[in-house]
C-alpha cells in the first residue's frame, strides 16, 4: 500500500488491524488505538480518500491502497488545522489530537466553510477526555473565519 | 559598557497564555506516548485475570503456556521474588493472586512472549481451576459485617442542636471511570546488573518506584522509573497497574518488555470513582441560617484498599459543603467488598458529598419558600470563617459568596424555539417535539482541599540550573496533559527574568519526589518549589555578579550590565536544588478536628437543560460556571482545565456509570460506558475569581478537580427543575425521569 506518498509493504496475520499494521509494523505511531471498536475515533486516517477508523480496517483489505495519516498530512510545515489545535491550546494530553487532525481535515476537505453545528456533528465520532471540546472547537472556527 | 532602561517582565512569563512546547508534536503525531514506545528485540507482556468475583484457586498448571513457541516467561504470584504485595497508601493487593482471588479481573499470572498475539493465546494456554466462593457485593451489607477499610467522623459543636426547617434525603452516586484516552501501558528495560528502567504512564514515579522495588525485593537505586507521555490521567494512573509487572517480566526475561492495555483490561486493570450512598439532614432557621448539618456516608473500597482511607475522609470534610454551620455531624465509612477496587479520581470524595449537600441545599430552600442561590449566600464560607466539618479557620480566599452573585448575574441563554432537531433533547433521532420540552436551571457550589492533608508530609523537589545555553528546570513530576510543564517555564522565566528556560523531566534516580500529579496540587507544589528554586538561583546570580538585576543577558547594577551571561555561568552553572514543603496540617483528632487542610478552592456551576419527561430525554444546553483560581499562571489553560473537568462531571450527571451486577463490570467498553462526544457538549461560559491563594505562587491556587465538584449536582439540579422529580441518584437515566426517582430512603432509616 501507499502510505504518506511513500510505498510501504508488511507482512500481516489474519486478523490484524490497519491501525496495528501501522503502528507495529510500519512504526507510525501517531494514529493512537483507545478503544479498538470503532468509537472514539483515535485511530482516524484517510483510506483511498475516506475517512476511516483504522482499528476497524483489515490490514489485509488495505492492500494496493492509498493511506494518509496524521504524519503525512502537513508535510514540511503543519496543516492548518494542526497550527490551529496548538494556538488555540486544544491540545492537553494529545492523545485524541490525532484522530481529531485527520477528521477535522478531511471536513474541511468535504466543507470549507462549516458552521458550528456542523463541525460538532463532523467530530462527535471523536472523543476526547480532557479538553470538554471547547478549545478544539474555538481552533477549528479560526480556520473557517479564514476562508 | 550596555546602560538602558530594564524591561520589566520577560517574555512568557506568568499570567500570559503561552504555547506548550509539546504542542507540535503533539498534533504531528511524533510525541511518544508509553504506547508507542518501542525497542529492538521487546517481548510483550500479557495477564491472566481471574472470571469470578470471589474465588480459591484450586489448580493452575502453567506447563502448556511454557511449552508454546515464541513465550519466555510465564511467572505466578511464587514468581515475585520480593514481597508480593503493593498498595498506594497500604500495601494490601498481591502482585498476583496466589490463593484467594478478591475482585473480577484480579491479575494472577503474567506472560512474555515474541508477539502481543501468541502472548495473549498463552495466557488462555495457562490451566487454571477455581473453586467459586460467594462475593460480599452489598455495601450496606459490608458495613453491617463491619467489612470496611476505615471510618471517618466529624463532629462538632453542641449536638442537640436544631432548626425550625427539617429536610432530610439520601442519595446515591454511581462508579465513574476516569477514561483516560490512553489506556495503561509502558516498557521495562533490564539494564544487565539485576536493574530496570522501566518508562511509563503514571501520576507518581517515585510512588510506583517505591512499589515496584518491594516487589522485586531490590535496592532502590536499581530501579529507575522514567515518565512517558501521558494519555490522560485523572486519578487513574495514581495506582500501580502494570509497573510492577513489566519490570518482574523484564528482569525474569532479560529483555525489554512492553504491555499496553485494551479498553476492556483498562476498565479492569485500573480503580474508578468511588460509588456512594448519602443520608443527609438539614436543619435551619426560618430566615435560612442552617443549624445542624447531620450525614452519614458510604463509599465502596471495592476489594482492596487504594486510597479509600484519604477519599472517604475527604468525603466526611466536604459533607457540609461551602457553608457555615456550628453543629454537625458526619459519619463516613470505605466499605470492603468484592467489587472492583475503587480511589482517585478528580474531585476525590468531594464530588459525591457536592452531589448530596447540594440537593438538601435545593430541598431545604424550597422548604423555607426562599430562592436556591439566595440560601447559599445567607449560609455561604467567608475567609476567617470556619469550616463546618473539620472546625479549622479558612485563611485562603474564599469568594464563595461573589461567585454565587457572578454566576446568578450571567445571561440565560435565549428560550429555545427552534424546531432543529440537533437543539432537542434525543437530537437527530427526531424522537420530540419542541413543545414536549421543558426548560429546567439548576444551581451548585462546592469546594475541594487542595494538596495533600491530614498531616501528610507533601513535598516536592526542583532543581533550577542556568547554564550559558539557558535555564534549565529539573522535576521528577508527571505532566498529564494539563500543562504543567508550561506553568513550571513561566515560573522561572518571571523569577529571573531569562526567556530561555527548559524543563526536564528527570527520573527517580536523577532527583526526589515530586508527590502525585492530583489533588490539584502540582501548581502550587511543584510551581512551588520551581518558584523557590528559581528565586535562590536568581539570588546567587546576583551575588556572584554583584549586581541588582538578572535577566538573560546577564547581571545589571543601576541599569548598567556588570556581569554578562557568559561571564556569570562561563565556568561554573549556578544550580539550585530545593525541597518545598507546604505549611504543615494536622492529622485529624477523634471529632475530626483540627487544621486538617492547607487550602481549598471553590467553584459554581449554573447548568440549564431540556428535558422532554415523558420519553426520559435531557439536553444539557449550556452550563455556565465561576471559580475562584488565586492567580492565573496559564489564563488557557485554566480556562481548558476548567472546561473539561466541567465536561467530566457533566458525563456523571447524564451518562457514565460502570456498571456492576454481582461484582462483574457489565460494560467495559466504550460501546457500553458512555462518554461525552462533541454532540454532549454545550458552550460553557467561565469567570474566574483572582484572590490570591496562601501559598501558591504569585498566588495560584490548583484548579483542576474544582470544576469537577459542582457540575454535576448542578446538572441533576436544573432536571429536578424542569421536571419536579427527586432524582437523587446520579447518573441520571431516561427511565428515571420518565418513570420517576426511586423512592427515597428517609434518613432516620440509617
Ligand atoms: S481506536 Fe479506533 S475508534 Fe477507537
Ligand atoms: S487532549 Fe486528552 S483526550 Fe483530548
Amino acid at each position: 500500500m501507499t502510505v504518506n506518498g511513500e510505498a510501504r509493504a508488511c507482512d500481516v496475520k489474519g486478523s490484524e488491524s490497519l491501525l496495528f499494521a501501522l503502528r507495529e509494523y510500519l512504526q507510525l505511531t501517531g494514529s493512537k488505538g483507545a478503544c479498538e471498536q470503532g468509537e472514539c475515533g483515535s485511530c482516524s486516517v484517510m483510506l483511498d480518500g475516506e475517512l476511516v477508523c483504522s482499528c476497524l480496517v483489515m490490514a489485509a483489505d488495505a492492500h494496493g491502497s492509498e493511506v494518509v495519516t496524521v504524519e503525512g498530512l502537513g508535510g514540511s510545515e503543519l496543516h492548518p488545522v494542526q497550527k490551529a489545535l496548538v494556538d488555540a491550546g486544544a491540545v492537553q494530553c494529545g492523545f485524541c489530537t490525532p484522530g481529531f487532525v485527520v477528521a477535522a481535515a478531511a471536513l474541511l476537505d468535504e466543507n470549507p466553510a462549516p458552521s458550528s453545528d456542523e463541525m460538532r456533528e463532523a467530530l462527535a465520532g471523536n472523543i476526547c477526555r480532557c479538553t470538554g471540546y471547547g478549545a478544539i472547537l474555538r481552533g477549528l472556527e479560526t480556520l473557517v473565519g479564514d476562508r | 559598557m550596555t546602560t538602558r532602561v530594564r524591561t520589566p517582565t520577560v517574555r512568557d512569563g506568568v499570567g500570559v497564555s503561552t504555547s506548550r512546547t509539546d504542542g507540535i508534536p503533539k498534533v504531528d503525531g511524533t510525541y511518544l506516548y508509553s504506547s508507542d514506545l518501542y525497542m529492538d528485540r521487546m517481548l510483550f507482556g500479557a495477564t491472566l485475570r481471574c472470571p469470578h468475583p470471589k474465588a480459591r484457586i484450586t489448580r493452575l498448571d502453567i506447563g502448556p503456556a511454557v511449552a508454546m513457541t515464541g513465550v519466555h516467561a510465564v511467572l505466578v504470584g511464587d514468581d515475585v521474588p520480593g514481597s508480593n504485595a503493593f498498595g498506594l497508601e497500604s500495601a494490601d493487593q498481591p502482585v498476583l493472586a496466589t490463593d484467594l482471588v478478591e475482585y473480577w479481573g484480579q491479575a494472577v499470572a503474567l506472560v512474555a512472549a515474541d508477539d502481543p498475539e501468541t502472548a495473549r493465546l498463552a495466557v488462555e494456554a495457562i490451566e487454571i481451576e477455581y473453586e467459586v466462593l460467594e462475593p460480599l457485593t452489598d455495601p450496606e451489607e459490608a458495613d453491617r459485617r463491619d467489612s470496611a477499610f476505615h471510618r471517618a467522623r466529624c463532629r462538632r459543636g453542641p449536638q442537640d442542636a436544631s432548626g425550625a426547617v427539617v429536610v432530610e434525603g439520601y442519595y446515591e452516586v454511581g462508579m465513574q471511570d476516569q477514561a483516560p484516552l490512553g489506556t495503561e501501558s509502558g516498557l521495562a528495560i533490564p539494564d544487565g546488573q539485576g536493574g530496570v528502567d522501566l518508562h511509563i504512564a503514571t501520576q507518581w514515579t517515585h510512588v510506583d518506584r517505591d512499589q515496584i522495588v518491594a516487589g522485586l525485593g531490590v535496592d532502590e537505586d536499581m530501579v529507575r522509573v522514567h515518565h512517558a507521555g501521558v494519555g490522560g490521567a485523572f486519578g487513574a494512573r495514581e495506582d500501580v497497574s502494570l509497573q510492577i509487572h513489566l519490570c518482574l517480566l523484564a528482569l525474569y526475561t532479560g529483555r525489554p518488555v512492553k504491555m499496553e492495555y485494551s479498553r476492556a483490561e483498562s476498565f479492569v486493570g485500573h480503580v474508578h470513582r468511588h460509588p456512594a450512598q448519602l443520608w443527609m439532614r438539614h436543619e435551619a432557621d426560618p430566615d435560612g441560617t442552617l443549624r445542624r448539618i447531620e450525614a452519614r456516608i458510604i463509599i465502596d473500597g471495592g476489594a482492596y484498599r487504594s486510597t479509600s482511607d484519604s477519599v472517604v475522609g475527604n468525603a466526611v470534610y466536604h459533607a457540609a459543603g461551602p457553608y457555615r454551620c456550628d453543629s454537625v455531624s458526619v459519619e463516613g465509612v470505605a466499605v470492603r467488598t468484592n467489587n472492583p477496587p475503587c480511589g482517585a479520581m478528580r474531585g476525590f470524595g468531594a464530588v459525591q458529598a457536592c452531589f448530596g449537600h447540594e440537593a438538601q441545599m435545593d430541598k431545604l430552600a424550597d422548604a423555607l419558600g426562599m430562592d436556591r442561590v439566595e440560601l447559599r449566600i445567607r449560609n455561604a464560607l467567608r475567609r476567617g470563617d470556619r469550616l463546618a466539618t473539620s472546625g479549622q479557620v479558612i485563611d485562603t480566599s474564599a469568594p464563595v459568596t461573589e461567585i454565587l452573585e457572578r454566576l446568578r448575574r450571567m445571561p440565560l441563554p435565549d428560550e429555545n424555539s427552534s424546531d432543529d432537531p440537533r437543539l432537542l433533547p434525543g437530537g437527530t433521532g427526531l424522537t420530540t417535539s419542541r413543545p414536549m420540552v421543558k426548560r429546567g436551571v439548576g444551581y451548585a457550589v462546592g469546594l475541594k482541599n487542595l494538596c495533600f492533608s491530614g498531616g501528610f508530609d507533601d513535598y516536592a523537589e526542583a532543581r533550577v540550573a542556568i547554564t550559558p545555553f539557558g535555564v534549565e528546570v529539573h522535576t521528577a513530576a508527571v505532566e498529564v496533559g494539563q500543562g504543567l510543564g508550561m506553568a513550571c517555564a513561566q515560573i522561572a522565566r518571571t523569577v529571573l527574568g531569562i526567556e530561555d528556560v527548559v524543563v526536564y523531566y528527570d527520573d527517580t534516580s536523577k532527583i526526589g519526589s515530586a508527590g502525585s500529579t492530583s489533588a490539584s496540587r502540582q501548581t502550587q507544589m511543584t510551581g512551588g518549589a520551581v518558584m523557590e528554586a528559581a528565586r535562590m538561583a536568581r539570588q546567587i546570580a546576583l551575588e556572584r555578579g554583584g549586581g541588582d538585576e538578572l535577566d538573560g543577558e546577564g547581571v545589571w547594577k543601576d541599569g548598567v550590565l556588570v556581569t554578562p551571561m557568559k561571564d556569570l555561568v562561563g565556568r561554573e552553572n549556578i544550580d539550585y536544588h530545593t525541597r518545598f514543603h507546604h505549611p504543615q496540617t494536622d492529622a485529624p483528632d477523634r471529632n475530626g478536628q483540627g487544621d486538617i487542610h492547607v487550602d481549598f478552592a471553590f467553584a459554581a456551576h449554573r447548568a440549564v437543560v431540556d428535558v422532554d419527561q415523558e420519553l426520559g430525554l435531557f439536553r444539557v444546553v449550556q452550563i455556565d460556571t465561576v471559580q475562584d483560581v488565586g492567580f492565573m499562571i496559564n489564563p488557557r489553560s485554566v480556562v481548558g482545565q476548567i472546561e473539561g473537568g466541567t465536561m467530566q462531571g457533566i458525563g456523571l450527571a447524564t451518562l457514565e456509570e460502570i456498571v456492576v451486577e454481582d461484582g462483574v463490570i457489565k460494560n467495559p467498553t466504550f460501546t457500553d460506558y458512555l462518554l461525552p462526544t462533541f454532540l454532549d457538549a454545550p458552550p460553557i461560559e467561565i469567570e474566574v475569581i483572582e484572590e490570591p491563594s496562601s501559598f501558591g505562587p504569585f498566588g495560584a491556587k490548583g484548579v483542576g478537580e474544582p470544576p469537577t465538584v459542582s457540575s454535576t449536582a448542578a446538572v441533576v439540579a436544573a432536571i429536578r427543575d424542569a421536571t419536579g422529580l427527586e432524582l437523587n441518584r446520579t447518573p441520571v437515566r431516561p427511565e428515571h425521569v420518565a418513570l420517576g426517582s426511586r423512592q427515597p430512603a428517609v434518613y432516620s432509616d440509617c
